[in-house]
């Protein structure tokens, strides 16, 4: 059996927040829940199933079922760090596919910036088994990216201005949001010069830390057809775990070998059919090795890849993230994944900034990377289309 | 602020538990112990009562020399927490000849003369409750 089509995407919502000093996290999710669902022209009432990750407050899923007065026969509180919620879009639309669900709801909600916790969020568990082998040694969030960037530019010969193309090309996209937390344009210059975290990654190689979240509806083919909606339909998923493998990791590849191509399988299509890629950018190295991964240029080309304006909207070869992304629009609870979704849907629908809409966009692909490259990471592939 | 081992980086303490006690053990005395299984011959990493390879529960514990090589290795220079004042400081990835690559610090040296492909040693920085964090110097 396949998904391919019998679950579309109805509903999304971003807050437009980036500080929200002034509401608790249940209240986040329920106002992107509410955004989404109004976004789809449906209700509450219509939810039968509630997907939500680690950011959830309490008992995860089943507290905020109760907070939001959802009525569910299924919940799914799968977590995966930041790609957890392309996840759950896999699992929603199998369960959409089984005809178990007709209406699911997804939310994500954070507050790293006013709300005290820092980056990297619960991903510091001290019960885990490989705990005291990797927490002693100051690995930063950065840091750990940093080892996977190293080890790139040692094999490949990847350069700090290739990483820099990256963050010029979201920069270069978030100028037109007027939500995004850093809108100003930036030279390759500027972020190769921008301090040092952890060589060899700047900090204009790294994403933003803000508040927020955002939600996403997907519903079967019968409800979508009773909806005064584009929907985008789920035309291929895939999910991998890439851990360290009992020691012998290797950090120049991201789980994305693995989701990118079940995803393009189900989906029967190949990275040159895609018009728009949502890729999540934690860093700049991110993009860059998940590209390779998902098959858009070859392994240890993404620098060359990256260059001269390639990832930018309109007119380059492969345009991403035109929200702006994590590295300039948004990375709320420190979890990408949920934007990254709700742009590709953008850009399907033709509601993207006009100034960053790819024409004619029919096929588009969103990816998630959750945990961190530098050891154990939940990689997650969509491939969506546009509504006919 | 943790306390800091001879190193001069911070020494939290590990959490040694039924699976890993004989590994910290080791380290109290200056020396790294390892498993292996004792169906497949994989040398686990992290130290674990059973080898993810094969999925055999029997592994024997042997001495491994110390010695590795940099597999990847960063300079951090800002770090927020308790590791700030130890910036800049050398986090790496060392591929012991024995096979796993760890996760580590490398200390005792400038952090701007470390580079990957450098041959390494293992060094023991004791913790507070004995148990000691298993770093390397350039060999």
């Amino acid at each position: 059996m396949t998904i391919r089509g019998k679950a579309l995407i109805a509903g999304v919502y971003e807050h437009p927040g980036r500080e929200l000093p002034d509401r608790t996290l249940p209240q986040i999710h329920a106002e992107v829940a509410a955004g989404a669902l109004a976004d789809a022209g449906l209700t509450l009432a219509d939810v039968d199933a509630y997907y939500s990750a680690g950011d959830a407050p309490g008992f995860g899923a089943l507290s905020m079922v109760e907070y939001l007065g959802l009525d569910c026969s299924y919940i799914d509180d799968t977590e995966t760090g930041g790609s957890a919620y392309l996840v759950h879009v896999q699992h929603a639309a199998a369960a959409i596919a089984a005809g178990q669900v007709n209406v699911a709801l997804i939310t994500l909600a954070g507050k790293p910036r006013t709300g005290g916790a820092g980056p990297g969020g619960s991903a510091r568990f001290s019960s885990a088994p490989e705990a005291s082998f990797e927490n002693q040694f100051g690995m930063s969030v950065p840091g750990g990216y940093a080892l996977a960037a190293a080890r790139h530019m040692h094999e490949f010969g990847t350069t700090s201005e290739q990483l820099a193309e990256v963050k010029v090309a979201a920069s270069t996209h978030a100028q037109h949001n007027p939500d995004a937390f850093l809108r100003d344009v930036v030279t390759v210059d500027e972020v190769v010069s921008s301090p040092v975290i952890s060589d060899p990654l700047h900090r204009l190689d790294c994403c933003v830390i803000t508040d927020g979240g955002g939600a996403l509806v997907l519903v079967s083919e019968a409800v979508a057809a009773s909806l005064d909606r584009h929907c985008a339909p789920v035309l291929g998923t895939g999910t991998s775990i890439k851990h360290t493998s009992g020691g012998r990791i290797d950090l120049t590849h991201t789980g994305a070998t693995r989701s990118g191509p079940l995803a393009f399988a189900e989906a029967g299509v190949t990275p040159a059919d895609i018009d728009y890629v949502s890729i999540y950018d934690s860093f700049t190295i991110t993009v860059l090795m998940t590209l390779e991964d998902l098959g858009f240029c070859a392994k240890g080309d993404g620098g060359r890849f990256v260059s001269d304006g390639a990832l930018q909207s309109p007119g380059g070869a492969l345009p991403f993230n035109t929200d702006g992304g994590g590295l300039c629009n948004n990375h709320p609870a420190n979890r990408g994944g949920m934007t990254k979704v709700v742009e590709a849907v953008r850009q399907l629908r033709g509601e993207a900034h006009a100034a960053v809409q790819v024409p004619d966009c029919e096929l588009a692909l969103a990816h998630g990377t959750g945990g961190s490259l530098a050891t154990r990471m939940g990689s997650a592939t969509l491939i969506l289309g546009r509504s006919t | 602020m943790s306390d800091l081992g001879p190193s001069g980086l911070p020494v939290p303490p590990p959490n040694p538990n039924l699976e890993t006690q004989r590994f910290w053990d080791a380290t109290a005395e200056g020396r790294l112990e390892l498993p292996r299984c004792d169906n497949c011959g994989h040398v686990v990493w992290y130290p674990r009562q059973r080898c993810d390879q094969c999925g055999s529960t029997s592994v024997t514990w042997f001495e491994a020399s110390g010695r590795g090589t940099v597999y990847s290795c960063t300079v951090t220079r800002r770090i927020p927490g308790s590791w700030r004042a130890a910036a800049p400081f050398v986090l790496a990835y060392v591929e012991l000849d024995e096979g796993p690559r760890v996760v580590t610090n490398i200390v005792g040296c400038d952090p701007e003369t470390v580079h990957i492909g450098q041959s390494v040693q293992a060094v023991f920085d004791p913790t507070p409750d004995g148990p000691a964090l298993l770093r390397f110097t350039l060999a």
